[in-house]
């Protein structure tokens, strides 16, 4: 029997970037806003700081700050008729848990998506026409547009503190920008960060091909900063310990940075941690939900939270499982391609050429999680699908985001993976190398999609999510496109020796090296409720009360990283929450 | 559910109390330091006797000694090992291991053996052992160097018999001692951070923002590395 909490107005599951934006949105609506988060609670400091932090072992090779498989994970499996395995060991992507969640550990990469994949659909249809799109690809319009999430875009990035050089400011092309980007109302809050040597390389290589090479617009403060929260940043000092660690300077935008000291003191906001949210309970009627029922890890007893409104803001995957075991939307079934829930998931395609200069001292260990220089010449919106034969995208980049030694020991192929030619290879080749990678769209197909597990179950008996997922032609056809396009940039460069890995006509997908941890779909956004489980403001069209914030709500990947579209997509949500949905809840569509 | 006094520490950390702290632990100097006891009379946590003797002359050949820069030895790699197989990782404390499994899966799905790292070193140092006995003559401790290379060349490629739970044996001794090597010296190896001096790596210094300016381009950053614990070298 659950022990039953006082009710809130407000419940949100999971207190990374999503809860944290909608905590502090809708308390300041003056509601009484609750967060449960199922891992440990996080701050700067003690968890972040100087020296401890800077462990590559613990946090970078032992995943310290993030999600336990042994508490929760997925099985895998390549196709409708195969058996899943579990995910036992974190490899190809790494979600977060405890306060500040995948917030905390990510490079800082911030992004707005292009106009045209917003309605990428529509685009192809329009611009192409509608047959061009292979059979079984499920690629949909979003339901929201650019122009609609330009002023949620903006606030994001100005809360977060992007450091960037706009490209198109109100339709006027700015030298120096991404000129192929969307038009913005403003330039970012913060000037570019600090380049080195191998962006400097980069930017003189492709403006020499005549391409247009601009600042990555970077989460990470390129000078001090204070957001409309109040909360100071402090500029980068390119400690080399970005990805998969906290910040401990002050400077990459996360919840802990931006939002959770100022969240932390309204009255009239609460948090528990270690409280894992099991099910969002439906009221008798099946229109809305009551609240959720969680497990209280401290007290070992199942509570139930009553609640008018729930927002689940926890990982893409954790969103998809949940709505899955609480029966919100119907169930997507590949075979008949009806229902929601599970629908179009879909991953990152990214690929890379790396280069070695025997007489050049890169110093690999400065880094920023964001600085280097990218080109969108080849982005979705640059390309001819009719005439490439794929539909896609990506953007080139270079980066040195660090240089710890156990996982960016980058050697030429000749050099032997142990022994004393490997001992040598290490010392001759640390240091000088630099790559230029690809990051890059996937679409959404009919069979790539999430539902429940009929083997497997996680420590509270519930079934794990089963994830069927694989690679398609259109896909490597795009990675090899961009392959063809990198290659003369780094011949350009005249490097001693280079190496390109791009995924491969009949590649399958491979669970065990990172990749990237841009999972999403799942839960997507639509217009219809036949084709998605998600209005256009990210609410439930079954049950009104439960608004689903994330990368889920994406239809197909875009050729970014996602975070600046899914801070953007939480502002227009609590947005249309705060004017709209408490004055009358309803289905807001 | 668990709280933190979460009101105090940021304005602490910016008044300079826990920076102040921190950089003391960096400062610490390295004559406070604990000599380590020697490789040779160290007692192993996990391992037995032979299983010791095999981690000693298995990384003495995937990094060894001779030529430039530390090898696995001089480093205690063994050390990291050893107690890396008696915490958490060695127990697969955090992964999934819930059965039913399938260990002869297709290696695209990841590791898939029932038994832990611990159990995996375990099982496989004497199916190694074994191998190396009924080929060469002798458990692999006892051969010599050219001989060693050869059955670890062997069991790298897949040529060593093991039961598919134990297939990941060589990728674990592997990417275990490259880890003992690099990692910070807290966790065991990378005595006297001598891999980082080795390839130019400044550990925890964590600060590098002055040396992105253009005119430090392809300068060779000048400083030795330190550690979490403030060693220098």
């Amino acid at each position: 029997m659950a022990r039953e909490e006082k009710r809130k107005d407000v419940v949100i599951v999971g207190l990374g970037w999503t809860g944290s934006i909608l905590g502090i949105e809708l308390a300041d609506e003056g509601l009484e806003v609750l967060a449960l988060e199922r891992g440990p609670d996080r701050d700067t400091v003690p968890d972040f700081q100087y020296p401890d932090v800077a462990d590559e072992l613990r946090y970078g090779i032992r995943y310290g700050f993030m999600q336990k498989p042994r508490n929760s994970t997925i099985t895998l499996r390549h196709g409708l008729d195969d058996t899943a395995l579990p995910y036992r060991q974190l490899g190809s992507f790494l979600p977060g848990d405890g306060v500040g969640g995948a917030g905390i550990h990510w490079n800082g990469h911030n992004w707005r998506a292009m106009e045209e994949e917003f309605r990428l659909r529509s685009y192809v249809e329009e611009e192409f026409g509608a047959d061009i799109i292979p059979e079984g690809m499920t690629i949909q319009d979003w339901g929201v547009t650019y122009e609609e999430l330009e002023p949620h875009f903006d606030r994001f990035e100005y809360m977060a503190g992007i450091a960037g050089q706009a490209g198109n400011i109100n339709g006027e092309i700015i030298p120096g920008g991404n000129p192929f980007e969307a038009p913005r109302s403003r330039d970012f809050p913060m000037p570019p960060l600090p380049q080195t040597l191998n962006g400097r390389m980069f930017k003189a290589a492709t403006e020499a091909m005549g391409l247009h090479p601009f600042p990555r617009p970077a989460a990470n403060a390129s000078e001090a900063y204070v957001n409309e929260y109040g909360m100071q940043l402090g500029p980068c000092n390119y400690c080399g310990f970005c990805e998969r660690y906290g910040c401990l300077n002050y400077s990459k935008a996360s919840p802990q940075t931006c939002i959770l000291d100022a969240l932390k003191r309204r009255p009239n906001f609460s948090y528990r941690t270690r409280c894992e949210v099991l099910k969002v309970e439906k009221a008798a009627d099946g229109k809305t939900a009551t609240g959720v029922t969680y497990w209280d890890e401290e007290a070992g007893e199942e509570v139930f939270q009553p609640a008018d409104l729930v927002i689940l803001a926890a990982y893409q995957l954790h969103n998809t499982h949940l709505m899955l075991l609480s029966g919100l939307g119907e169930p997507y079934d590949p075979r008949t391609g009806e229902g929601v829930t599970g629908k179009n998931y879909a991953y990152q395609m990214s690929g890379g050429t790396s280069m070695f200069f025997e007489d050049v001292e890169f110093n690999p260990f400065v880094g920023a999680g964001s600085n280097g220089y990218c080109i969108d010449d080849y982005a979705i919106n640059q390309i001819d699908f009719a005439a490439e034969g794929f539909i896609g995208g990506s953007y080139i980049s270079t980066s040195q985001t660090n240089g710890q030694p156990i996982r960016s020991m980058r050697v030429p192929g000749d050099v032997p993976k142990w022994g004393a030619g490997w001992k040598e290879g290490i010392k001759k080749w640390y240091g000088h190398s630099m790559s230029i990678g690809s990051h890059g769209s996937n679409m959404a197909y009919r069979d790539c999609y999430l539902d429940l597990d009929p083997t497997y179950k996680d420590p509270h008996g519930r079934p794990l999510m089963r994830l069927t997922f694989d690679w398609k032609d259109n896909d490597i056809r795009m990675t090899q496109f961009m392959r063809r396009q990198i290659e003369p940039i780094a011949q350009s460069m005249n490097p001693t020796s280079w190496a390109s890995g791009y995924k491969q006509e009949g590649a399958r997908y491979d669970i065990r090296p990172y990749q990237t941890t841009h999972n999403v779909g799942g839960t997507i956004m639509g217009e219809d409720p036949k084709t998605s489980v998600l209005n256009r403001y990210l609410q439930c069209w079954d049950v009104h009360n439960v608004f689903a914030m994330g990368a889920g709500a994406f239809p197909q990947n875009i050729q970014y990283n996602p975070t600046g579209v899914v801070g953007a997509l939480a502002y227009w949500a609590s947005d249309a929450i705060r004017k709209d949905y408490l004055t009358n809840p309803r289905p807001l569509v | 559910m668990s709280t933190r006094d979460f009101r105090s520490t940021r304005r602490q950390f910016l008044q300079g109390g826990a920076a102040g702290a921190a950089l003391s632990t960096v400062a610490r100097p390295l004559a406070a330091q604990e000599p380590p006891v020697p490789l040779e009379q160290y007692e192993a946590e996990f391992f037995d006797a032979g299983e010791w003797a095999f981690v000693m002359a298995a990384t003495a050949r995937l990094i060894p000694s001779e030529g430039d820069g530390p090898g696995a030895l001089e480093t205690r790699v063994p050390v990291f090992i050893d107690r890396e197989m008696a915490g958490e990782f060695g127990q697969a404390a955090t992964w999934y291991m819930e059965g039913p499994h399938q260990p002869d899966a297709a290696p695209l799905f990841g590791y898939q053996s029932p038994l832990s790292p611990a159990e995996v070193y375990r099982g496989g140092i004497a199916a190694f052992n074994e191998w190396c006995s009924s080929e060469h003559g002798a458990g692999f401790a006892d051969l010599d160097a050219d001989t060693q290379d050869a059955a670890l060349t062997a069991l790298e490629a897949g040529d060593v018999p093991l039961a598919p739970e134990l297939r990941d044996f060589f990728a674990l001794l592997l990417q275990n001692t490259k880890e003992g090597y690099f990692a910070d010296p807290r966790h065991g190896g990378n005595h006297g951070m001598a891999s980082w001096v080795h390839i130019g790596f400044p550990g925890a210094r964590a600060s590098f923002l002055e040396w992105t300016d253009p005119s430090k381009d392809d300068v060779p950053y000048p400083l030795g590395p330190v550690s979490i614990s403030g060693e220098r070298a």
